[in-house]
């Protein structure tokens, strides 16, 4: 399904899919469709987060838009071009936090400023501002072993951020987290994206973590994968953790369960 | 969980990830996991250590003792301890000291760089492990002892043809490691690098070396003490100094406890070697407990 721009949107969508469809062959020769046609647009500065049950394609979606994998058709766009291949414009956090243990926190940070051949000595300044904006400005001579699993994957944030790349895609960046670490992360990955205006797209299993970081809440239903809903999160910025005890938090909340129930979604 | 039940290629998130928020956490990183101690003070440890060496040698002594061996066959230690001590008062043993170290060093440098250069391409490359590897393997069966005595005759009684048969002894455990840590890379590690649009290069050197590390440190360690046998071997094939050519000496003169000592000898070499490399594994792959003794509270 296919999502229309508003009349009033004119700049170009930060990225976007078309028609997007997924195949993946099994073993015992079958098809299974993992997306079937995709399609909605992102603006520039948006938080969009794609919310659905395990098997319902959004972590093939995002792993497509950052070039690791190919769709079977359609388009996906990125900053007018489409996605051939990973790109220097997007920033990548993955559940676990990924972080090479025979490095310290700021040469973590580092690593994608390595690969593109940025200029270290600019790249070492923006990695502790990220750093800093993520709390672990004390923590850069570490390594990974010594901070805890929270400190972990806040490294991983500020490592995405570092080449200041167009789009960030975070595939279930807490999924590994207590629920009290969680609700601080999300809080604290609001006020960066506040901070930094960046373009996120965010995957995740919770629907109260969806409405909570995105201005627009993509729904996705299992087998095959499509989006059955696209909701603009009304809800005042910046943010705060009271907002979730809210009526109109919560009405966004059970209407998107509701949503994904009769999908046949949550089972 | 439903989606591993379809065979299809998931990322590795999607696998863990379950409506009711219930999720494995996956630790890639490979956090110290908290280390198994002793309880025991290194002083308390010490002192069981030379306990139990004092302990060992009573054994001995009254062994061979009370069941009347001779020492001829099987000495004593204190015969052992005074061949030992005269072994280094006369000074005979500088020499063959001096090139027995000599063919386990050079060995040792000659076939762990081997095996790390060819498993750097074996392990990277599934075209070359097709066609070498079992070439490989195939050498690696054949007794090194077996062919000894072929190595002598091309490369002469001198050092040479011990240093090649050491290096043909230390090259396939290092080669072995090399290929399984190269592979060894957790998946999302690689997959997070390409995302960043690292070339096959760039994996190579962030990722998979220095998560080789401890795989091919831990060949080095066998093969530093493999070494020792390589150059031993060597020498009671054909050789006119070295350790193993006054073992033979001593054989033939029937002097028991002069070959115990040399053994004794032999045996310290393997111990400060591996104690060495123990040492230098630790400090290079700090990330790891891989080296470190499970005495040694973090």
């Amino acid at each position: 399904m296919n999502m229309p721009l508003t009349p009033q949107q004119v700049e170009a969508p930060a990225f976007g899919f078309h028609r997007l469809q997924k195949v993946f062959r099994s073993k015992d020769g079958g098809d299974v469709i993992a997306l079937r046609d995709v399609g909605f647009d992102v603006r520039q500065g948006e938080f969009v987060t794609v919310v659905g049950p395990s098997g319902c394609g959004k972590s093939t979606l995002l792993r497509i838009l950052a070039g690791l994998e190919r769709a079977t058709s359609g388009a996906v766009m990125l900053g007018g071009k489409a996605v051939t291949g990973p790109s220097r414009d997007i920033g990548v956090v993955f559940q676990a936090p990924v972080l090479l243990p025979w490095r310290t926190v700021l040469q973590n940070v580092l690593v994608p400023a390595q690969i593109q051949g940025r200029d270290i000595k600019v790249a070492t300044e923006r990695a502790m501002h990220y750093l800093t904006l993520v709390g672990l400005e004390k923590f850069a001579t570490k390594y990974p072993g010594e901070l805890s699993g929270g400190m972990q994957q806040r490294v991983g944030i500020a490592r995405a951020f570092v080449n200041d790349p167009m789009l960030l895609l975070m595939d279930e960046p807490f999924g590994a987290l207590d629920a009290m670490t969680r609700e601080t992360m999300n809080l604290e990955l609001h006020k960066l994206k506040e901070r930094t205006g960046a373009t996120i797209m965010l995957v995740t299993h919770s629907i109260p973590e969806a409405v909570f970081l995105g201005d627009r809440v993509v729904v996705m239903s299992p087998r095959p994968g499509r989006v059955t809903q696209i909701i603009d999160v009304d809800l005042p910025r910046p943010r705060s953790l009271d907002m979730i005890n809210t009526d109109r938090f919560g009405t966004y909340v059970s209407g998107i369960r509701a949503n994904l129930n009769a999908a046949g979604g949550l089972d | 969980m439903n989606s591993s039940a379809l065979p299809l290629k998931t990322p590795p998130s999607a696998s863990n990830d379950s409506p009711d928020g219930a999720v494995t956490a996956t630790a890639t990183a490979t956090p110290k996991a908290p280390r198994e101690t002793t309880g025991l003070t290194p002083t308390r440890r010490r002192m069981l250590m030379v306990g139990f060496f004092v302990l060992v040698m009573a054994i001995w002594h009254f062994a061979v003792l009370l069941l009347e061996v001779s020492p001829l066959i099987f000495p004593g230690p204190r015969a052992v301890a005074s061949a030992l001590v005269e072994l280094f008062q006369s000074g005979e043993i500088v020499t063959h000291l001096g090139v027995t170290l000599y063919e386990i060093l050079a060995g040792f440098a000659f076939g762990a760089i081997f095996g790390l250069v060819l498993g750097a391409l074996i392990g990277q490359s599934a075209l070359l492990e097709a066609v070498l590897y079992p070439y490989v393997v195939a050498f690696q069966t054949v007794p090194k002892v077996a062919v000894a005595p072929l190595f002598v005759l091309w490369f002469g009684f001198d050092t040479t043809s011990k240093v090649v048969i050491t290096a043909t002894i230390v090259f396939f455990p290092v080669l072995a490691n090399t290929i399984v840590g190269l592979r060894s890379a957790p998946r999302d590690q690689i997959e997070l690098m390409k995302a960043f649009t690292a070339s096959p290069w760039h994996v190579f050197r962030m990722v998979r070396l220095p998560q080789a590390l401890p795989y091919v440190f831990a060949g080095l360690d066998i093969g530093i003490v493999l070494a020792v046998i390589g150059a031993i071997v060597g020498e009671f094939v054909g050789a006119q100094a070295g350790l193993g050519y006054l073992i033979l000496q001593r054989n033939f003169s029937m002097d028991a406890a002069g070959m115990f000592a040399i053994l004794v000898v032999l045996s310290l070499i393997g111990l400060v070697l591996h104690s060495l490399m123990k040492f230098i594994a630790r400090r290079v792959i700090f990330w790891t407990d891989a080296f470190t003794d499970l005495s040694r509270g973090s």
